[in-house]
């Protein structure tokens, strides 16, 4: 059994890319949530009276039963700091300038990740931080209506 | 095997442009299912979804992201995708979860959002091509639909005025539908004959619309099914097929993959004379000429002849054999995947004497659905009956 | 059920409703870029094209000739047993008068794609269903004179444009 050769003047590769370009709705719960992030500067939640369950950020229905979430709660800008990292590398792997503090800040039974504003020796897991939001005629509906969260003085 | 029915079922409307995210879709139509047969997320045991590529949704890994809306929390869950056949492997996939005896009670999600994909989601398909003998030559999704139609109708001598008549017939099933996009209760052959040529010989009306929707259904063991209902409807047979995914080394006149898949599953439903004991069709129809290419390829036409289905009166809502009595994906409209699974739940509904304006007369006790997909090469079958 | 429900969910927007504000979105694009590796069959295939030839291969237990070559025939799955060039003549299996382009944009002057069956690959015939065709695109014609069964040639870039594509073949024209 022979099977067929690589013929030596092949080009080793093709070059293309998956041109996917899009526009991407909020939906049900996201026109709420930045919408009262953006004119309200509010942090909403949603809890489920059945499994007792507070999303944050809030969501239109309870994942565990499916029911619809309508008790919607400000959660207020200060969260605990449930994890973090200092980031050295862009998404393309090349090294930062600038190394960048990321972190998951949880409220309620969720939470945001964002960037972090601090010195990265002070940081402690379990510590309050508060969100530093852009200024009302700044805000567009984003989740970089949040600049970042900062330490808690 | 076990026997395995259809208990529920749900969906949302079929839109444009919905403002839900996928999984807000998913989840409306996963609820729906799981109220109307009266059941909470407690008794789902496990979970299956399907959405056709993520390029349409615009989120790489579609099927996590959308577990939670499609009741994947704390289940054994897994997305299924053969293309435009999804909707119609789904309830397969389901199938096999329940009838080994694995799981009683299964619930189904099939969910797209075409819309994300901006401006026009019909350049996704660019990408479904080989990349590197077929894409540089820039070809459109309707080039492979036009391509084919031309080749059915020539080597046939089937007329564009009859293939017309396909469409004209779902557009108008689809007004009795309160999800449809496109229900049109006056349109005529004309109107589709007038409208804009895309790729001769594919008009606008020929074709089916880019849409959003999730539809959902739920699956039962017999002793589980038979608690909760008493009007089951079962899953007779399953079938799937692939052909070539070279899809200039076949000849585009006749779906074989289509013939195998329903071979497989009339055989399993002991269907002998398709003709006869299949009261509702429901084929794939994202293109007029689909619907016949498909109706030959499940054995309800001889080749070519499937246009005088449409001639004779067969396949109206009240005649011998009614054909895409939903309306089909060229008047409900046809979000990839959840097209394909409302079929199977139009046959759920009509079989159980719930279609409302759209019931086909006559207590039908069987039908087929089928779906096709990837580059011309799957077809999905199911056959269900009461 | 569907008699029963008056209200199904679902939220219909219109492109007002994005441009009134009425609906918050965010645009965004999939970064992807590759570098697809030709592998066997396809370099072979590039390569040949460069040459101004097109290249089959043969199985000699099917019996087939296909085009591209592949190092495997997925009908008995046994390996491929030789590079076949065929000719770069063929007929139109089937073809298109295409008035939008892949991105949705209207022109007046139809592309026309077609499938050629090419001569020196397996045909289709009572007792075959494979055949060894490909895509292209038809030119040097009138559109309204193109018919399935019409005897076409390839029409080369020039030797010195080539560059291991199949658009090396420009398009396919009437002999």
């Amino acid at each position: 059994m022979t099977l067929l050769e690589r013929d030596p003047q092949a080009p080793a590769a093709w070059r293309g890319n998956l041109p996917v370009t899009s526009r991407y709705t909020y939906g049900i719960a996201g026109e709420k949530f930045f919408r009262a992030l953006k004119d309200e500067g509010k942090i909403m939640g949603a809890e489920c009276p059945t499994c007792g369950i507070t999303y944050v950020p809030a969501r239109a229905f309870c994942e565990r039963g499916l029911s619809e979430l309508t008790e919607w709660t400000d959660v207020g800008l200060v969260g605990e700091l449930h994890t973090f990292t200092l980031v050295f590398v862009d998404y393309d792997g090349r090294p930062l300038y600038e190394p960048e503090l990321v972190g998951f800040v949880s409220f309620g039974d969720g939470g945001i990740v964002h960037k972090l504003e601090a010195d990265p020796d002070t940081l402690e897991i379990g510590m309050k931080m508060e969100a530093v939001l852009k200024p009302k005629t700044k805000r567009t509906g984003s989740i970089l209506d949040i600049q970042h969260f900062k330490p808690v003085k | 095997m076990r026997k395995v029915a259809v208990i529920g079922a749900g969906m949302t409307k079929f839109v444009r442009r919905a403002l839900e995210t996928p999984k807000e879709l998913s989840w409306h139509a996963a609820k729906m299912a799981l109220d109307s047969c009266e059941l909470t997320m407690d008794d789902i045991e496990a979970t299956c979804f399907g959405t056709a590529p993520d390029a349409f949704d615009g989120v790489h890994m579609n099927g996590e992201y959308a577990s939670d809306g499609a009741a994947g929390w704390g289940k054994p869950y897994m997305r299924s995708y053969v293309g435009g056949g999804t909707g119609v492997f789904n309830p397969i996939q389901g199938w096999y979860h329940v009838a080994s005896g694995m799981f009683d009670v299964v619930m189904i999600v099939a969910e797209e959002k075409m819309s994300s994909f901006y401006p026009h989601a019909q350049a996704a398909f660019v990408t479904i091509f080989d990349h590197t003998t077929e894409r540089a030559l820039k070809p459109n999704l309707l080039w492979i639909f036009a391509l084919e139609m031309n080749r059915y109708m020539t080597t046939y001598g089937i007329k564009k005025e009859d293939i017309a008549r396909v469409s004209v017939q779902h557009k108008r099933n689809a007004a009795g539908h309160p999800c449809a996009l496109l229900g049109e209760p006056n349109i005529t052959v004309e109107d589709v004959l007038n409208s804009e040529t895309l790729a001769w010989p594919v008009q606008r009306f020929d074709v089916s619309p880019v849409s959003d929707g999730a539809v959902a259904i739920i699956l039962a063991a017999e002793h589980v099914a038979k608690r909760l209902t008493s009007k089951p409807v079962w899953i007779e047979g399953v079938g799937w097929y692939l052909d070539s995914a070279y899809w200039t080394n076949r000849d585009l006149v006749y779906p074989r993959y289509v013939e195998y898949a329903a071979k497989m599953a009339y055989d399993m439903a002991g269907i002998k004379e398709p003709r006869k004991e299949i009261h509702i069709a429901e084929p794939y129809d994202p293109f007029d000429y689909k619907a016949l290419h498909h109706l030959e390829g499940l054995q309800l036409a001889d080749r070519g002849k499937a246009v005088e289905l449409y001639i004779n009166g067969t396949a109206a809502r009240d005649g011998n054999m009614p054909v895409c009595p939903s309306g089909g994906l060229l008047g409900v409209g046809n979000p990839i995947a959840a097209a394909g699974l409302m079929k199977i739940a139009e046959l759920f509904w009509q079989l159980r004497g719930e279609a409302g304006e759209r019931q086909v007369p006559g207590q039908p006790k069987r039908g087929v659905a089928q779906a096709w997909g990837d580059l011309m090469q799957v077809g999905t079958v199911v056959v269900m009956g009461r | 059920m569907t008699s029963r429900i008056k209200n199904f969910p679902g939220t219909s927007l219109s492109e007002k409703d994005f441009a009134d504000g009425k609906a918050l979105f965010v645009h965004d694009e999939l970064k992807a870029d590759y570098a697809w590796d030709t592998g066997v069959g396809i370099g072979a295939y590039l390569a040949s094209l460069k040459r101004g030839q097109i290249l089959g291969a043969r199985c000699d237990h099917c019996r087939k000739i296909v085009v591209p070559p592949r190092t495997v025939c997925e009908w008995c799955f046994k390996p491929m047993s030789e590079y076949v060039p065929v000719q770069d003549t063929g007929t139109v299996n089937t073809f298109s008068l295409c008035y939008v382009t892949w991105d949705v944009q209207r022109i007046t002057e139809p592309e026309i794609p077609a499938v050629i069956m090419l001569d020196g690959a397996s045909e289709l015939s009572e007792s075959s269903v494979i055949m060894g065709g490909i895509m292209h695109k038809l030119g040097e014609v009138d559109p309204k004179k193109v018919h399935i069964g019409m005897r076409v040639q390839a029409v080369w870039k020039p030797e010195s444009e080539r560059e291991g594509a199949i658009t090396d073949i420009l398009y396919f024209k009437p002999i």
